[in-house]
């Protein structure tokens, strides 16, 4: 057992990527349905939008972007310290406890339990869970990662372990709260329901330090470490520079985590606060731009394969996104750009292209070089489907970012449009009606999204019944340290 | 000037240092870090040589220098921070060379469109509601407040829901429908408020609802409203005795067509079972003069203004809630 590494778990976790992926984009794909058709889910509550956004929200980054995220970290902290995984029990239980975590999380959802803090709406019997498993998790992780065979850790093992570290960190803090059964409630809303520790405003800027942070580490951090992996791999280039990669893995760490207040721009936040979060917001577009650089420029000498390769593709294209995204973050710090874009669908327009542009398509792109080597394959089963599946995916993040901006701008403009007595041009009701042909669109780019991942799964069924399961890989006694 | 809006609210000073403190070395350690990595350059034509580690048989790293593009971008944004901190608050209760608070932007503002919008309807104040009423202007600007300040409740058309608020498009009122009535619904507003089930049960409710029906003569159960006279003295504390209510005290008249909450037997007996609980919000501390005399004039020329009463006195306006002979 030792020669070998742990596939088992990477591939379990591989494959329940793309599940919940199509689960994730199809809640989204209904509640965007939902402000077209607000009775398309017949005013059942279950399926009301207030109970399925936070399980879209929930479903895409902590499902399926998590599910990727433990893949690919398990798959590369064994490749790039040639050794098995700490222990196969505790990769079990990272596994299932995941698994279950997810399943409580839709079903508390669906049933209207929930906390009020965005991306952190669980109540603390799941919180409990989380940071249960989170633990085995980091323990199995680091614990591999002591145990390697090379003298130096790999870049992308720092970016894993900061996003370990930080998300520990982050949903501690942000999730202490009092069990309203503390308080003496027997019913049974009661024995879930439970209160921030923190109160007003202070309340306001825990949340948003761990809801930025959130963003930060789980959704960029991490996936710079998968990004770290798997760019080079399939480009088959060394990275560009090794110092950049130092200066900017410390730097995004280090000024990410001040950068939480630039979400209570404008509000009862002291202006100090307001202040901090906004200067150090706009010195996080240097480390950002740092790791799209380093990741494109590891292209050079090589991108011919662009034409040809759709993985490399779905790789080179999510650093495009994460770029302009990354450019569009602290230009939305800024407070004057903030009173316009803030609370508007701007907002939704920049966290898709982050989630949708960079998230789901390096995911994608990983996706399609582990699945095949998890059975036992060199490729997919189909490649042209690879390619289709980029295309559809790319138009569709393009679609729904597009309409949101225009949305955005035209409802910011609108709500703040005032006639020359003072009183507002616009009645709210007005504001609403002119976004209908906006949240068309999007959902026309939310659906071709959707498709793409239906493509995919259908690609990955076809792999895994000609391929075979490889649950332990040789470690290749070839790679000098 | 907000009072206390978005202030430092330390609760001791230590708190204060502390963030300039690490704020302060945290920006220093970011320049000194920057420093440090950035002394390395590739002279013109030489090739990044490659790092001796190799991970999983093929990842290797090149010994590229930083992206002097990238550094220079760092650089920038690093000395627009220093600027910013420097011109703004953020370093604990320092407060910026410009001495900008986010509470004395919005006094500045809300001064500067105030006496925009006062100079606008300066013109209004002194003039006779009727007179304002007829101006194109006014009536425009009169609709513009009424769809920012009344058509949550009243609708957009200020013909109200039919049940709990009241059209105001029509001639008939519960609180006067005179220039200085509307005014003073305007200012004050009203909590009108009935209390449920006064006259016992559901049978007398039905024969006071017949009496009140007679009271101001229409189609009704006369059987029913004779065993109800005795029972409307529950009522008459308010309503009065002849049913027409104090209009002044916020007491409707019930002979009259004017019905909150409808008029039919039905929907009468249910008021009197179930009670009501309405009222319509004081607007002057929140509108002020100008708007409250634009918007008396746009509900008044709605098409049910009344004339004002006898001499035009303010004081006397109560008496001109004369309710349509019918």
């Amino acid at each position: 057992m030792e020669a070998t590494y742990n596939y088992k778990v990477v591939r379990q976790f591989a494959i329940m990527t793309v599940v919940w992926g199509i689960v994730g984009m199809l809640v989204g794909v209904i509640i965007a349905s939902q402000l077209i058709w607000p009775d398309i889910t017949m005013q059942l509550p279950w399926l009301s939008y207030g109970r399925l956004r936070p399980l879209h929200t929930n479903a895409v980054i902590f499902a399926f972007g998590g599910s990727g995220l433990f893949a690919a970290s398990l798959y590369i902290v064994q490749r790039t310290c040639h050794v098995r995984l700490l222990s196969d029990g505790l990769a079990a239980f990272v596994f299932w406890g995941w698994q279950l975590i997810i399943l409580c999380a839709a079903v508390s959802f669906v049933f209207g339990v929930t906390s009020g803090k965005e991306y952190a709406e669980l109540e603390w019997p799941i919180d409990l869970l989380i940071a249960v498993v989170w633990i085995a998790y980091a323990i199995l992780y680091f614990g591999t990662i002591v145990k390697r065979k090379t003298p130096h850790i790999y870049v992308a093992n720092w970016f894993f372990g900061a996003y370990i570290i930080a998300i520990t960190l982050l949903h501690v803090v942000n999730n202490i709260e009092l069990p309203w059964m503390l308080g003496g409630s027997t019913s049974l809303v009661g024995m879930f329901k439970s209160y921030s520790a923190y109160a007003g405003v202070q309340d306001a800027m825990v949340q948003w330090w761990y809801g930025h942070n959130a963003v930060g580490f789980f959704l960029t951090v991490s996936f710079l470490g998968m990004m770290y992996y798997f760019v080079p791999k399939q480009a088959g280039r060394p990275i560009f520079s090794y110092r950049l990669s130092i200066v900017h893995f410390w730097s995004l760490n280090f000024i990410y985590m001040w950068a939480g207040p630039h979400h209570l721009l404008n509000t009862a936040l002291p202006d100090w606060a307001q202040g901090l979060g906004m200067a150090f917001s706009l010195m996080l577009l240097a480390p950002s731009w740092g790791g799209m650089m380093n990741g494109i420029m590891t292209l050079s000498g090589a991108w011919h394969k662009l034409r040809t390769d759709p993985i490399l593709k779905f790789l080179i294209t999510s650093l495009s996104f994460y770029g302009m995204s990354t450019f569009e973050g602290p230009m939305m710090s800024v407070k004057t750009v903030n009173a316009l874009s803030h609370y508007s669908e701007w907002g939704i327009a920049h966290v898709h292209s982050g989630a949708m542009g960079w998230v789901a398509m390096v995911t994608i792109g990983s996706m399609y070089y582990l699945i095949p080597r998890m059975f036992g394959r060199e490729e997919m089963y189909s490649t042209r489907l690879i390619n289709v599946h980029f295309w559809w995916s790319t138009i569709g993040v393009v679609l729904y970012i597009a309409a949101m901006w225009v949305a955005g701008v035209a409802q910011g403009l609108m709500w703040r449009a005032t006639n020359a007595d003072g009183t507002l041009t616009y009645s709210f009701a007005q504001t609403v009606n002119a976004m209908y042909p906006f949240y068309t669109i999007r959902l026309v780019g939310g659906i071709m999204f959707l498709l793409g991942m239906l493509l995919m799964a259908y690609n990955v069924w076809k792999t895994v019944s000609i391929g075979r399961v490889v649950n332990d890989a040789a470690i290749p006694q070839a790679v000098h340290a | 000037m907000i009072e206390g809006y978005a202030v430092p609210d330390f609760v001791s000073d230590v708190w204060n240092y502390y963030i300039i403190a690490i704020t302060v070395i945290s920006i220093l350690g970011v320049i000194w870090f920057l420093k440090s990595q950035s002394d390395k350059k590739l002279a013109p034509g030489e090739k990044a040589a490659m790092m001796d580690h190799v991970w999983d048989g093929d990842l290797q790293e090149l010994a590229n220098p930083l992206p002097r593009w990238w550094l220079y971008l760092f650089w920038f944004l690093i000395v627009f921070a220093i600027g910013y901190l420097v011109l703004y608050p953020g370093l604990g209760k320092y407060a910026g060379v410009l001495n900008w608070t986010s509470a004395g932007q919005y006094s500045e503002e809300k001064t500067r469109v105030d006496a925009d919008f006062n100079r606008v309807m300066e013109p209004f104040m002194h003039q006779d509601v009727m007179k304002v009423a007829v101006d194109p202007t006014a009536k425009e600007m009169g609709n513009h407040l009424f769809l920012t300040y009344c058509s949550q409740c009243h609708g957009s058309n200020a013909q109200g829901d039919g049940r709990n608020f009241p059209n105001l498009s029509d001639n008939k009122w519960l609180f006067g429908g005179d220039p200085a009535s509307i005014r003073a619904t305007l200012v004050a507003g009203h909590t009108a408020e009935m209390p449920a089930n006064l006259p016992g049960d559901a049978q007398s409710a039905k024969e006071v609802a017949n009496y009140v029906l007679s009271l101001g003569g229409k189609p009704h159960d006369t059987a029913l409203a004779a065993a109800g006279q005795a029972k409307f003295a529950a009522c008459a504390g308010c309503h009065g005795a002849d049913g027409k209510g104090n209009v002044a005290a916020g007491f409707p008249n019930l002979t009259d067509d004017a019905w909150q909450y409808g008029g039919s037997e039905a929907a009468i007996v249910e008021t009197i079972v179930k009670g009501r609980k309405g009222g319509m919000p004081a607007f002057q501390d929140m509108l002020g003069d100008a708007k409250i005399q634009l918007l008396t004039a746009y509900v008044w020329g709605l098409g049910g203004g009344q004339q004002p009463a006898a001499p035009a006195d303010a004081a006397a306006a109560p008496a001109a809630e004369a309710a349509p002979a019918n």
